[in-house]
């Protein structure tokens, strides 16, 4: 069990989640945690370690191999009354889920004039750049972020994964919550001493006055190190984690473009339809007067996810991503 | 596969099982009688308000009475049931309004307006299938509640899952027989098969009966004529106490089948010829329970009051329906979400704002 927070304590976004869900199932027992390899294995991540050991086999539950099942079953335990934590195992295996989480979890509430309410947690470790094999690096956010009725979010930070969870967990809405699976073993400093108001707003991650980069999830890291970098060619780059993907929170990148004149989003779904086309149109309708160049997009391409040993080529890395920045601020004097 | 179950025959001659037998005396004969006949005359009634455009479409539930009302009736107050969208005589047991049900059809509501936790019963289902994963989720969450095997037979629950058979080709059904029987949850999965999904016949869906699929899930499969509401009663009343009993899961065929059409809007003449359905009219559920009702001495009372209480019935539909109130569009942006973000909020503003507008300005 876990000890008293005191303090600053350094761990890994992995280990935040994990002691997240530790910390939602001790405050409620009817958190249920369950998915594939959950159990024993602690999930093929491990961010479920230890979990049956410590809540027992009626809270933390190794599901069939069936993800729509993983879903379905889980609908059916908030009507009963519970709070489900569902694990889909990677990214690319949501799919078999798609019809329980878009035609059953996300209209519940709407179908049942606010009746019925699903409290579903569905965490789905996303993203590429860990080179794996076919399906396990996709990016679907957007997809659910256009499904009425859910609320996705994304973690970036340890300290963020340890409060979100637990917020997801709290919320009495469905939250598909994303885990960027290639930074799961990146430390950083977690205060669980003090329950912030909401993680769900977007978060200014480094101030800056050049041009604005928008992004979340594993890309926030990123982008962070592009801001660095930019320094060096005398740039000065604000960073913005949106953290909360649907409902979009974005007063603070509206507030940040007016004065930047320049913003550029980062993903790494693919463009088309991505979250850089409705924050382009978003920023396009809030800040048309301000903008000094056309939103930029630093995406995936359209392509299916590619073969691990070109995977750095399709995600966005510090040169797209300054290149971009460029393109912006060089845009009006072309 | 056995032959399925039966304890009345379409003669209406009571006939003896070595497995399932019915309880009830005549009066609870009677009940499930009046059950059977009021639902058809809903079920009438909509087809009819459906033809005079005062519904969009209605799924009729005709001939298959005796296998929703048998099954409904066979559960407890503490039972939970999932329907699709063909359980009006299932919503009838449960106590739900039809009126509720009329209010689907009518474009006036999504899943049938009442609050499951008041009657134990899910809303309507449209996806094929799906509901069978939430039965068995809900099952789970009984086991964690203590509220199987605890000798208590006001606590101890059950969940029955109704599907058609052309769920059985759907994954989730399959993912659901599997679920609940490797973690011995407590449902009790009741498939009406009535012979088609819309128009394809049951030898385009599945190429054994359906319960003998339940042997390679590892579960008990039963036949019972879905006709035979006596049987259909012995057969769910002892699946759902084994259910409750912690025994596990059973599925349960009905045999029985669609007289009408699949909704309104289908046509079942191109699919089917009158010859089949002149055979299993001679099945009715209803007629047969007469027969026997009447052959042991039911005064002719009972069933002129019962068409008295039907007319009523159908007047107060006709009327209410006429009634139902239209959603307003701008109710529906507080009901995406338990707690309404500012950006709905803002496209509320934005719909109420044009609709205002365009009200005020002239024709």
């Amino acid at each position: 069990m876990s000890t008293e927070p005191v303090g600053l304590e350094t761990m890994s976004i992995g280990s935040a989640i994990n002691e997240g869900l530790r910390a939602a199932m001790e405050a409620d027992d009817k958190v249920v945690v369950l998915g594939e390899d959950v159990g024993p294995l602690g999930g093929v991540f491990r961010v479920t370690d230890g979990l049956q050991k410590d809540f027992g086999e009626n809270r933390v539950i190794d599901t069939p191999l069936a993800e729509s099942a993983i879903i379905g079953t889980s609908v059916g335990l908030a009507m009963r009354g519970y709070r489900p934590v569902a694990e889909i195992q990677f990214d690319g295996f949501v799919y078999p889920a798609y019809d329980q989480i878009v035609s059953q979890v996300a209209r519940m509430h709407f179908r049942s004039a606010g009746k019925v309410r699903m409290p579903v947690v569905i965490r789905i470790p996303y993203g590429g750049g860990i080179g794996a094999v076919e399906h396990h690096s996709e990016s679907p956010e957007a997809q659910f972020v256009m499904t009425p009725g859910l609320r996705v979010v994304a973690c970036s930070t340890p300290h963020d994964a340890y409060w979100m969870i637990q917020e997801a967990i709290r919320s009495d809405d469905p939250v598909v919550f994303m885990e960027p699976k290639r930074r799961y073993w990146e430390n950083g400093e977690v205060d669980r001493a003090t329950r912030p108001d909401t993680t769900w707003t977007s978060s200014l991650v480094r101030s800056g006055r050049d041009a604005t980069l928008v992004t979340y999830g594993a890309t926030v890291a990123t982008c962070r190190q592009a801001a660095e970098a930019a320094t060096e060619d005398g740039l000065d780059l604000e960073v913005i984690d949106l953290r909360t993907l649907s409902p979009l929170d974005l007063e603070p990148v509206y507030e940040s473009v007016r004065r930047t004149g320049h913003v550029v989003v980062v993903h790494e779904a693919q463009r088309t339809l991505g979250l850089g086309a409705e924050l382009a149109a978003r920023i396009t309708e809030e800040c048309f007067y301000s903008l000094e160049a056309p939103v930029q997009r630093v995406t995936g391409y359209d392509l299916p996810y590619p073969p691990s040993k070109v995977e750095e080529e399709f995600l966005p890395g510090l040169d797209r991503i300054l290149d971009a920045v460029d393109h912006a601020i060089s845009y009006g004097a072309r | 596969m056995s032959t399925p179950v039966q304890l009345l025959t379409p003669d209406g001659a009571r006939v003896e099982h070595p497995d399932y037998r019915y309880d009830g005396g005549l009066a609870e004969v009677a009940a499930l009688y009046r059950d059977m006949v009021l639902v058809r005359r809903i079920d009438t009634e909509a087809f009819a308000l459906q033809r005079h455009g005062e519904l969009g479409l209605w799924p009729p539930a005709l001939g298959q009475e005796a296998a929703q009302v048998g099954s409904a009736r066979a559960l407890r107050p503490q039972d939970y049931a999932f329907p699709t969208y063909r359980e009006h005589g299932v919503a009838w047991c449960r106590g739900v309004d039809p009126i509720g049900l009329f209010g689907i059809y009518r474009g006036v509501e999504l899943g049938g307006g009442w609050d499951p936790a008041d009657h134990n019963l899910a809303l309507t289902q449209i996806i094929i299938g799906a509901q069978a994963l939430h039965a068995t989720g809900y099952a789970m969450g009984l086991m964690f509640d203590h509220a199987v095997a605890s000798g208590d037979p006001d606590r101890d629950a059950a969940v029955i899952s109704y599907f058609g058979d052309g769920a059985t080709s759907q994954g989730d059904v399959n993912e659901a027989l599997d679920w609940a029987t490797v973690h011995q949850a407590p449902v009790v999965f009741f498939c009406q098969n009535n012979q088609y999904a819309i128009s394809v016949p049951l030898a385009r869906q599945i190429a054994v009966p359906v319960a003998q699929r339940a042997d390679g899930f590892g579960l008990p499969g039963v036949r019972v004529d879905g006709n035979d509401v006596m049987a259909v009663h012995a057969v769910t009343q002892k699946a759902l106490q084994r259910a409750r009993d912690g025994e596990g899961p059973t599925l349960i065929e009905a045999v029985t089948y669609r007289m009408g059409a699949h909704t309104t809007s289908d046509d079942p003449t191109r699919y089917r010829d009158a010859a089949e359905v002149e055979q299993w009219r001679a099945k009715d559920p209803i007629d047969r329970l007469r027969k026997y009702l009447e052959q042991n001495g039911q005064p002719l009372s009972f069933f002129q009051d019962l068409d008295a209480e039907a007319e009523a019935l159908g007047e107060r539909l006709r009327r209410e329906c006429a009634a139902l109130a239209e959603p307003d569009l701008a109710d529906l942006f507080d009901q995406v979400l338990v707690d309404t973000p500012p950006e709905l909020e803002q496209q509320r503003a934005e719909y109420v704002e044009w609709r205002d507008a365009l009200e005020g300005s002239p024709a």
